[in-house]
């Protein structure tokens, strides 16, 4: 299929990797584009491996096989690194952001992919949301990371819609709300790729 | 309309949401929980006026329907898989008392061994209890399915229940886009619940689920087969209002680049969108390779069928249940037997595949019609009944 952009999120269950899927899905309709957003179903457990997937596309999106070569690859925890292949089936011009204190160098050497095509980014999004929710909640930063590595979506879009959808779930915790929206902008400054 | 993202389950919520029925009574079950469970909370938001009843099993759940159904109400219920085999003998008895009933279903696998993904075993084991069956490709197909069925099912010439099935997980857990219609044109699509009589009408009593021997129960079973031949001309004729209304119009098939097609294949649910994509590669690539999709399986389209394959050099059938039979799978066997009387018979092959949820991927759709290409070519069938994407 053309103009078709594939995300995969890895993470571990309870870090968000669904709903940052979701929320992001939704983001991205809300500028007009076709959109899936669909977790692996698993044995999903608290801290076990997780997948969930976004499909982007300026056209209706027929295909509901799984998520095989993604152009983008977000790793909510680096420690996943250790046991998950995050790199399998990563395009040839892919983009992978991993929530790390790493700089991207170093993080290029442990995902073992050569320098060239595939573009690495990281941002300490763990910390961020430490600093702005209170809690680590690393899905929502790397929103505003994933949107600053691909251009899919710009900041604005990403933050309105985002801050329509907490306003649901939140309503009579505003500190949460803010803290998220805090968050995906900071990850967005701050985020640095090679 | 509007433009959302719904999952499949919350596509088909919304929709018993404007269809506000008079009586839900469900019991919950992976993957459909969420039907009844968003619905619940409508309820207790009282966003609709619907009598919930949570019951201690879905063989009650079904009871519970028909009871309300018989009393004159609009009643619906949601399940899937052990759920719908707990309900098989009260889905006989919905159809032959001729209750209107409509059931979202989330298609997956029977145990055992215990499996929550889709395939089709659970509809497919219903499949000849009277029911109407309405295969969703996506969510959208989902929630403009679940509101058709009510006209459909209540149709004077109809009067039989349906259900309305999406492939568990792919759809009923996916997030897509969907356009969702306003409320008060749902409302007025479906119009007012009449019934022709009700248990609830005191001054025109009479008597439901007598017994019925020797002497007349024949004729009333061959009345509910007539209801269901009648059904076909009420789907295209509900299927083509809802097209004009609101743009999507329904008819019993659809075809996806099959006027011109030399290799076809027949599929339900979730994995005809998967096709489209290697079709259009295909084409690309200057094969013609088409499509023909079931949208109803009960009552079974056998002419529109015969009709759309008969001038294709060769057919391949994908079913996501196996018979276990000895020969081939359900949409296999009944595809096979409505082409035995056209005047051109095409050679067809049978594959089965994705049992419990198995992946189905681009390449094992092309490498059916690769296999097509070959006996197209050949005129020969090696294998008629195939297994694809399963080690052995």
């Amino acid at each position: 299929m053309k103009n078709l952009m594939e995300i995969r999120w890895h993470g571990r269950g309870g870090q968000g990797a669904k709903t940052a899927a979701l929320l992001f899905g939704e983001a991205a309709l809300a500028t007009g584009k076709y959109i899936q957003a669909f977790p692996e179903y698993g044995p999903e457990r608290m801290g076990a491996p997780v997948q969930s997937f976004n499909r982007l596309s300026d056209e209706p999106i027929t295909l509901h096989s799984q998520v095989i070569s993604p152009e983008v690859v977000v790793v909510l925890d680096p420690t996943l690194i250790e046991t998950v292949e995050v790199t399998a089936g990563l395009s040839s011009g892919g983009v992978i952001i991993v929530n790390t204190r790493e700089a991207p160098r170093e993080m290029r050497k442990k995902l073992g992919l050569a320098p060239g095509k595939q573009k690495v980014w990281t941002v300490d999004a763990s910390t961020i949301s430490r600093e702005h929710i209170g809690r680590e909640i690393p899905n929502t930063p790397m929103m505003g990371a994933l949107v600053k590595a691909t251009g899919i979506l710009s900041l604005e879009s990403l933050l309105s819609d985002t801050k329509k959808k907490l306003e649901k779930k939140f309503r009579h915790k505003p500190e949460i709300i803010r803290g998220n929206i805090e968050s995906i902008k900071e990850a967005y400054q701050k985020v640095k790729g090679e | 309309m509007k433009r959302v993202a719904r999952t499949g389950n919350e596509a088909m919520a919304e929709a018993m949401r404007q269809i506000n029925p008079d009586v839900v009574a469900a019991y919950p079950i992976t993957p459909a929980t969420e039907i009844v469970q968003i619905f619940s909370q409508f309820v207790a938001d009282g966003l609709v006026d619907t009598e919930f009843v949570a019951v201690e099993s879905e063989h009650s759940a079904m009871s519970a329907c028909i009871g309300a159904a018989a009393a004159g109400a609009r009643a619906m219920t949601g399940t899937s898989s052990q759920g719908l085999a707990l309900m098989y003998e009260m889905l006989y008895i919905a159809a032959g008392l001729r209750l209107p009933i409509v059931m979202p279903e989330v298609n997956r696998a029977l145990s055992s061994p215990i499996n929550i993904h889709c395939d089709h075993s659970d509809t497919m084991g219903a499949r000849d209890s009277g029911w109407i069956q309405i295969f969703s490709e996506n969510s959208q197909e989902a929630y403009d399915n679940v509101i058709q069925a009510v006209r459909i099912c209540e149709h004077p010439q109809v009067r039989l229940p349906g259900l309305i099935t999406v492939d568990g997980f792919i759809i009923s857990h996916g997030l897509e886009v969907v356009d969702l219609i306003h409320d008060e044109e749902v409302k007025s699509f479906i119009g007012e619940y009449k019934t022709e009589r009700s248990l609830l009408d005191i001054k025109h009593p009479y008597s439901l689920g007598a017994l019925d021997l020797q002497d007349f129960y024949f004729e009333h079973k061959r009345q509910e087969a007539e209801a269901m031949y009648n059904t076909p001309e009420v789907i295209r004729a509900v299927g083509e209002e809802f097209g004009k209304r609101f743009g999507r119009k329904y008819d019993l098939i659809e075809k996806y680049k099959l006027e011109d097609a030399e290799l076809a294949i027949v599929v339900l649910g979730s994995t005809a969108g998967t096709s489209r994509v290697v079709i259009d590669d295909l084409r690309e690539k200057g094969i013609k390779a088409g499509m023909l999709k079931i949208r109803i399986f009960r009552p079974f389209p056998h002419k529109e069928i015969a009709e759309s394959l008969s001038s294709v050099k060769a057919v391949a059938v994908m079913d996501r249940v196996d018979g276990v039979a000895g020969f081939g799978s359900p949409t296999f066997n009944e595809v096979r037997a409505a082409l035995y009387d056209g005047p051109t018979r095409p050679p067809i092959v049978n594959y089965i595949y994705g049992l419990g949820g198995r992946e189905i991927s681009l390449e094992e759709i092309t490498s059916v019609y690769k296999n097509l290409e070959k006996i197209a070519k050949t005129g020969e069938v090696k294998k008629i009944v195939n297994y694809l994407g399963v080690r052995e």
